[in-house]
């Protein structure tokens, strides 16, 4: 008799639990490499660590400002040199266990332990090396450069704090803890009860229950999915996607305006095998550069490739990064007239709607970008047709992602390519490797042994000054003069920015999207599904 | 039967007319950027539409049909002469010789030709013309598409050279270039012509494809090849359906190849 009566209350369980279980469901295009959130190496990795791993503080994507989370305050001490946090009282892992000073000091040396090589921690080092850490008391700890470091507050947003480790999950002090893994399959986070925030009304937060994450490369079932309302999110749409859960689902897409990303063209200024030296010589002439960005009818590019959702482009920073955009900025003109004057002070000649160089040679180059990104493809069919206007022929090449990066970063077999800028970070302290001559990621000349020109070497002058200047105001200045430098030298031929495009269903409620990642579920804890 | 077959040499005579006569039909060159009418329906201006980025839909259809009505079937011809020309070499001569090609057979079927592609990209002056361009991957795909053909002639082959009338012939003296013209080439005919049907569309399928690894027919020359790639976006053909016009003009070709392989049957 016990047993029947069990199989009504289980069963009433079972029901009671489906109506209540408020689970979040998405896709992720790949497996994390890693639940180690001080070993985040990609964008899947950095979305679970985001959901899951504590913060002493994060950056509110809405407002830009600094927030409190494990740490109820912290002040930047010794001229920038120093930062103190100071820990909330009664903090505990997911597991339980008490969450002290020493746990947050041990997972920093971690990070900055050069024999972990934590990507976490990367952004901490300085030319002297990493900082110390030390503990002043349960609640206090301390961490120290010799010099000021830029930024040094904000960097702490990307360092998530792991608890003790239990088979491949971590226990954590975020809003979720790692539950299930099926690699290939999805992911299941479950609420972590001993999360410290609470909602007004008293009650823990998060409101979810769980969340749980496929796993799914293919973009047009994940779109399928969305639209059979089987997934409440998708991130990152491309104008098509977009276009169609606007026809079919009312509400659900959102055009978020100018992302913080940007694509671009950039020709191969280093000495190559195979670029001739008269080649050479246009890609290196500010002329030749300014002539090309002039040519290029950048609103065609946003209004024909994006469908409207793209803003034109004109220097490294989107408008979409409020502070540190340089909104003096003017944009070069758009006129084939001013391009043809621009070409003809170079030595250049049009005749026959042909452009020769003043030895005689025909103006030819080409473009490579990657096969999988229609967008780009697109673009460079636009900019083939722009610029036989003005009498260049250009061949265009579609290569795969791989051997195009190993042409644009080793080989350096390559005339001009166009990609994008996917930016993560608003402060520009994160691009440093791209801008400077020296970096490894500096497009077109990379890791130069000293700057080719005095304006480069202004650059690096400007972006070394700025990382170490613990003054907003005073790296602005700094950036803005980069950003002047870069429009004036058009090393980067900036094309359009692109819109944020997301969707998520109605059911969703509490989103605040932005364009800083993770875009929709930034404010996760206070999530709800209706 | 002959209705049908009448049919097909009509459909296949105008989709050669049509490609022949490209620069006549289309009304605009095929590169040209309307770009105040992207993905335009049927109209007057434009009979099909307009492409993503403005470009007459008929116009580009008419100088694709140019290209791969002429070149997907010149890379079939020359994958089924290059078999021939091998299977026939070594079935009249030795045993032995008939395995090593038949072990070459298997090693070409096996390798990994894509990746032989991009490495041989990778090799590739990126200022390649796109008539260079194009007549290296169709040569190319001529080239490396023998063994399909080459394996079912070296069977046919070696089952010939057991045939009493094989032997009956060698034994009259007669000289193996005169079996093989002569003799084998009738047995082996229509063989021939069943690969070449299946090699023209998989040789324009397999430029479709190429296209990703930057070889192909390269943008902004139209082939029946990378227009078929609209049709991996469900939204241009709903928009369109126009869209689905390549699609329908190589099925016409290929149902009509079919056809005209089909022998009629004898009157009783």
């Amino acid at each position: 008799m016990r047993r029947l009566a069990l199989v009504p209350a289980m069963l009433l369980t079972v029901w009671v639990g489906t109506a209540d279980a408020k689970e979040l469901r998405f896709s992720i295009p790949g497996d994390p490499k890693s639940f180690d959130p001080l070993h985040i190496e990609e964008s899947n990795a950095q979305i679970v660590q985001y959901l899951t791993a504590g913060a002493l503080v994060r950056i509110n994507r809405v407002t830009d400002q600094l927030e409190p989370e494990l740490a109820e305050s912290w002040t930047l001490k010794n001229g920038g040199r120093e930062i103190v946090f100071r820990l909330r009282s009664d903090l505990h892992f997911s597991d339980g266990s008490p969450l002290t000073a020493a746990d947050v000091a041990r997972a920093l040396k971690r990070a900055f332990d050069p024999k972990e090589a934590s990507p976490a921690g990367d952004t901490f080092r300085v030319a002297e090396g990493y900082p110390d850490v030390r503990i002043a008391g349960s609640r206090e700890l301390i961490v120290a450069y010799r010099n000021p470091k830029a930024n040094l507050d904000r960097l702490f947003d990307q360092i998530g704090i792991p608890g003790p480790a239990s088979g491949r999950f971590f226990a954590t002090a975020g809003p979720f803890v790692a539950a299930e893994y099926h690699p290939g399959d999805f992911i299941r986070l479950v609420r972590n009860p001993r999360y410290w925030k609470r909602d007004p009304s008293g009650r823990p937060l998060p409101y979810l229950d769980s969340i749980r994450i496929d796993i799914q490369q293919n973009r047009d079932l994940e779109l399928a999915r969305f639209l059979r309302g089987e997934s409440h999110l998708m991130q990152n749409l491309d104008p098509e996607a977009f276009d169609r859960i606007a026809k079919e689902r009312s509400g659900a897409a959102h055009d978020l305006g100018v992302s913080l990303n940007s694509e671009f063209l950039w020709f191969n200024e280093a000495p190559a095998r195979t670029v001739p030296e008269w080649k050479r010589k246009w890609f290196t002439s500010t002329l030749f550069r300014r002539a090309i960005s002039e040519a290029i009818q950048r609103d065609d590019l946003s209004r024909v490739v994006y469908r409207g959702h793209a803003h034109p482009a004109f220097g490294p920073i989107s408008p979409a990064n409020h502070f540190w955009f340089y909104s003096a900025l003017k944009p070069l003109s758009a006129d084939i007239r001013t391009a043809l004057n621009d070409l003809s002070q170079g030595g250049f000649r049009f005749e026959n709607g042909i452009l020769r160089d003043g030895e005689g040679h025909r103006v030819e180059f080409s473009i490579v970008t990657n096969s999988s990104n229609r967008p780009r493809q697109r673009m460079a069919q636009l900019i083939q047709e722009d610029l036989s206007k003005v009498g260049i022929k250009v061949n265009l090449v579609t290569l795969d992602f791989g051997s195009m990066m190993e042409r644009i970063s080793k080989t350096l077999d390559y005339e001009a390519a166009i990609l994008g800028f996917s930016n993560v970070e608003v402060d520009p302290l994160e691009e440093m490797n791209f801008w400077l001559s020296s970096g490894a990621q500096h497009p077109w000349w990379p890791a130069e042994k000293t700057p080719a020109t005095p304006w480069e070497a202004e650059i690096d002058r400007l972006e070394l000054a700025q990382s170490s200047e613990i003054s907003r105001d005073s790296r602005k200045k700094a950036i803005d003069e980069m950003q002047r430098i870069v429009s004036e030298q058009q090393p980067i031929v900036y094309l359009v920015n692109p819109d944020y495009l997301c969707a998520y269903s109605p059911a969703l409620r509490g989103v605040q999207p932005t364009v800083a990642p993770p875009q929709i579920f930034w404010n996760i804890e206070w999530l709800r599904l209706e | 039967m002959i209705i049908a077959r009448r049919l097909a040499i009509a459909a296949l005579a105008a989709i050669v007319l049509f490609g022949l006569f490209a620069p006549v039909i289309a009304p605009y060159p095929y590169d040209r950027q309307f770009r105040d009418r992207p993905d335009a329906g049927p109209s007057h201006a434009f009979p099909m539409g307009t492409d993503e980025i403005g470009r007459d839909r008929f116009s580009r259809l008419a100088w694709a049909t140019r290209i791969s009505v002429l070149l997907a079937p010149a890379a079939a011809f020359a994958s089924i002469a290059l078999a021939l020309a091998i299977s026939a070499f070594s079935g009249f001569r030795s045993r032995l010789m008939r395995r090593l090609v038949e072990s070459l057979t298997t090693v070409c079927l096996s390798l990994p030709w894509i990746f032989l592609f991009i490495v041989l990209r990778a090799e590739l002056p990126l200022n390649t013309g796109p008539a260079a361009s194009v007549a290296l991957t169709f040569g190319l795909m001529g080239v490396a598409g023998w063994a399909w053909p080459g394996r079912v002639f070296t069977a046919a082959i070696g089952e010939m050279v057991h045939s009493d009338w094989m032997m009956q012939a060698r034994a009259a003296g007669i000289s193996d270039l005169r079996i093989a013209a002569a003799h084998a080439w009738p047995h082996l005919k229509s063989l021939a012509a069943a690969q070449f049907r299946v090699l023209i569309p998989a040789y324009i399928l397999s430029e479709a494809s190429l296209g990703l690894l930057g070889l192909g027919v390269p943008d902004p020359l139209p082939s029946w090849g990378n227009l078929l790639r609209d049709l991996q976006q469900p939204d241009v053909v709903k928009a369109n359906p126009w869209a689905l016009a390549p699609l329908a003009i190589l099925m016409i070709a290929m149902i009509s190849l079919e056809l005209l392989q089909s022998r009629p049957e004898p009157a009783i």
